[in-house]
């Protein structure tokens, strides 16, 4: 009993080491990459700014319904660094706030879809040539025959317009393009010799497909996630852009940016500067995106 | 698989996908709360006008039934009546289709034509400074949504340098010329008209520009490191030993090969392109069909938006089929339809 105890420390122990030093070697080859580091700066600053926007922002009740019309639309000041809008909220403060609705989006999307994508994917690829196969992978034909955004605004549309509704029209637009990656993956992989061992031995297919296959599928699916929070925050303010997605007097990023166009050029920073947080979110998760890609070498994404 | 055959099988599975995408489509309209013939007469037509009108429109049927008379209407061209124009949905989307075209064939040429170029350039200078600026500015361009392109366009050069009309297709004072082919830019030139030709040019670049970029930089950005790679390949150093210039290396034998990834992405940006034309229209007051569809959806113009969307699926996938004949021609490797890999 002893020994047997004394032999499983070191190996634990050693499986640690292994670990923290593939960790070592990982952060290595990413950060030698400055645009990567760049990028993951710029998501973990969003992150910080979105999580404790009450505490950091100047004036967090300006995050709702609130005027001050001695102070609106002034440009940016010391008080206010953005400028104020045309109520007399402070721009910076809402950019905050809008931050947090924008990851929840990118989040809540990203959950809802890659589960079934993923789950889906590996079903068609593993029953290559089957009717399964068949079946999903021509859903997907359908899904991907209109520009997401565009049957994404027409769900949106129909529904009730809320922040709600347009992640769950988001979401209903964006599987397929997990069911795609992972397909093509577990295609090729469904080959591969330790599957067929696995499947002479005898094991179930629910091993096969979540023990064996989507282990090697995990850094494509998880590049693409990062990749995607760009595109989705992207899609989710072009639908606030045009009211379809959060709703004033919240502050969304794109719904700010439609209310701020309206007073150009005079009043250009209402407008510019959510514009310019909104290419900061998207530029900061495509460079850790990329920046993951190669660490990963995930070249299929 | 001789070409026809290719044509064929994919005409059979773009119908497929289409029938697939008009159950869709109607399953979207049906989610609807509210009653579409009451939204069509209005709040204040007595009850029995609604009921006659349920009638008339199958409502009282079970769905697959509504389905069916739903299809058989479409196929004719029939997509009912918009509560916006309050005009038959055909007729406005004829009216305001060739706009779009027009917007989005422009904003592809800006997409391939100038990616390719950037891209190329920046292989081709590669790791010296143009390299480096085509670099920054591509992955910007990727990374802004193009409606806020097209809102600092508007302010830039429209607003504050007043270089380009911000509004529409074309100056009040300019007379439209006769219609051909419902592009502006082509019917001026064909009746003649250079002013109206230069003027309706000068409304489509701020908008096609704004539309472009975001996959001119795509392409960009994909053509380089095709390059890239190529330059690296063993056919190229010998082409090197063998003392021929770079640059008719760079032309004769990279360039082609280098092409296939690019325009086998043009399809994807397409339909990003118009995704996109729906926001910029819209800031451009553009009187095209996607002006037309988003003002459907906020209206909740259910006819009008299932037409939209069914016509724009039709464009995408003939769309697609030009890219997969194209990449075809370019890569001798593929034979059409046989050695497809999806």
């Amino acid at each position: 009993m002893v020994a047997v105890n004394s032999e499983i420390v070191p190996a634990k122990s050693l499986a640690w080491a292994k670990r923290s030093e593939n960790l070592r070697r990982n952060w290595y080859k990413f950060s030698r990459n400055r645009l990567s580091i760049i990028g993951l700066s710029a998501v973990l600053l969003v992150t910080f700014l979105a999580v404790f926007a009450p505490l950091v922002a100047p004036y967090p009740e300006h995050a709702s319904a609130f005027v001050d019309f001695a102070n609106a639309s002034r440009s940016p000041c010391r008080e206010y660094p953005f400028g104020t809008d045309v109520v007399g909220r402070d721009i910076m403060s809402r950019i905050f706030f809008g931050f947090r609705f924008s990851l929840t989006m990118g989040v809540v999307v990203l959950a809802l879809v890659v589960p079934p994508g993923v789950i889906l994917g590996l079903m068609a690829g593993y029953y290559q040539g089957r009717w399964m196969d068949t079946v999903i992978m021509r859903t997907t034909d359908i899904f991907l025959a209109v520009p997401p955004l565009v049957l994404a605004l027409a769900i949106c549309s129909v529904l009730t317009p809320n922040l709600f509704n347009a992640m769950l029209a988001v979401s209903l637009m964006w599987w397929p393009w997990y069911c795609r990656l992972v397909y093509g993956l577990a295609s090729t992989l469904r080959n591969e010799f330790f599957v067929a061992s696995a499947e002479t031995m005898g094991a179930s297919r629910f091993h096969l497909l979540f023990r064996e296959i989507l282990p090697n599928c995990i850094s494509p699916i998880f590049t693409k996630m990062s990749l995607d929070m760009g595109w989705v925050i992207l899609i989710g303010s072009s639908l606030s852009f045009v009211g379809l997605g959060v709703q004033p007097p919240r502050p969304g990023l794109g719904t700010m940016v439609a209310d701020g166009y309206k007073y150009l050029p005079d009043q250009w920073w209402i407008a510019v500067f959510p514009a310019l947080a909104i290419v900061l979110v998207v530029l900061g998760f495509n460079l850790l995106g990329d920046g993951l890609r190669d660490m990963l070498a995930a070249e299929e994404v | 698989m001789t070409f026809i055959t290719f044509l064929g099988r994919r005409a059979v599975h773009s119908v497929f996908v289409l029938l697939g995408l008009s159950i869709l489509i109607f399953i979207i309209a049906r989610i609807m709360p509210g009653d579409p013939a009451r939204m069509a007469v209005g709040a204040r037509a007595p009850q029995w006008v609604v009921d006659n009108l349920r009638e008339q429109m199958h409502l009282t049927e079970p769905l697959h039934v509504q389905y069916y008379y739903w299809l058989r209407d479409a196929l004719r061209g029939d997509f009912g009546i918009s509560l916006v124009t309050r005009r038959p949905v055909a007729d406005d989307i004829k009216e305001f289709f060739p706009a779009t075209l027009e917007l989005a064939l422009l904003a592809g040429l800006i997409n391939g034509a100038g990616g390719i170029i950037l891209g190329t350039v920046s292989a081709w200078q590669r790791d010296k400074w143009v390299d480096n600026v085509v670099r920054v500015i591509s992955y910007l361009g990727v990374v802004t949504p193009s409606f806020i392109f097209a809102v600092l366009f508007l302010l830039v050069f429209g607003m504050a340098l007043e270089w380009m009309p911000t509004m529409g297709r074309l100056s009040h004072e300019i007379a439209r010329p006769s219609t051909v082919t419902g592009l502006l830019t082509i019917d001026s030139l064909l009746a003649g008209d250079f002013r109206a030709f230069l003027d309706a040019l000068r409304h489509l670049i701020l908008p096609a520009v704004a539309l472009g970029l975001g996959g001119m930089s795509q392409e960009a950005r994909i053509t380089r490191s095709t390059m890239a790679d190529n330059l690296n390949k063993d056919y190229i150093a010998a082409e090197r030993a063998l003392g021929i210039p770079e640059s008719v290396i760079m032309r004769s034998f990279l360039l082609k090969p280098s092409l296939i990834p690019t325009v086998s992405i043009l399809a994807l940006d397409f339909a990003a392109t118009i995704g996109n034309a729906f926001l910029v229209e819209l800031i451009f007051n553009w009187p095209g069909i996607s002006r037309y569809g988003i003002n459907a959806m906020l209206r909740k113009d259910l006819n009008a938006i299932s037409a939209v969307i069914l016509i724009l699926g039709v464009v995408f996938i003939l769309a697609n089929i030009a890219v997969d004949i194209v990449v075809a021609r370019l890569d001798p490797r593929i034979q059409l339809g046989a050695g497809r890999s999806e």
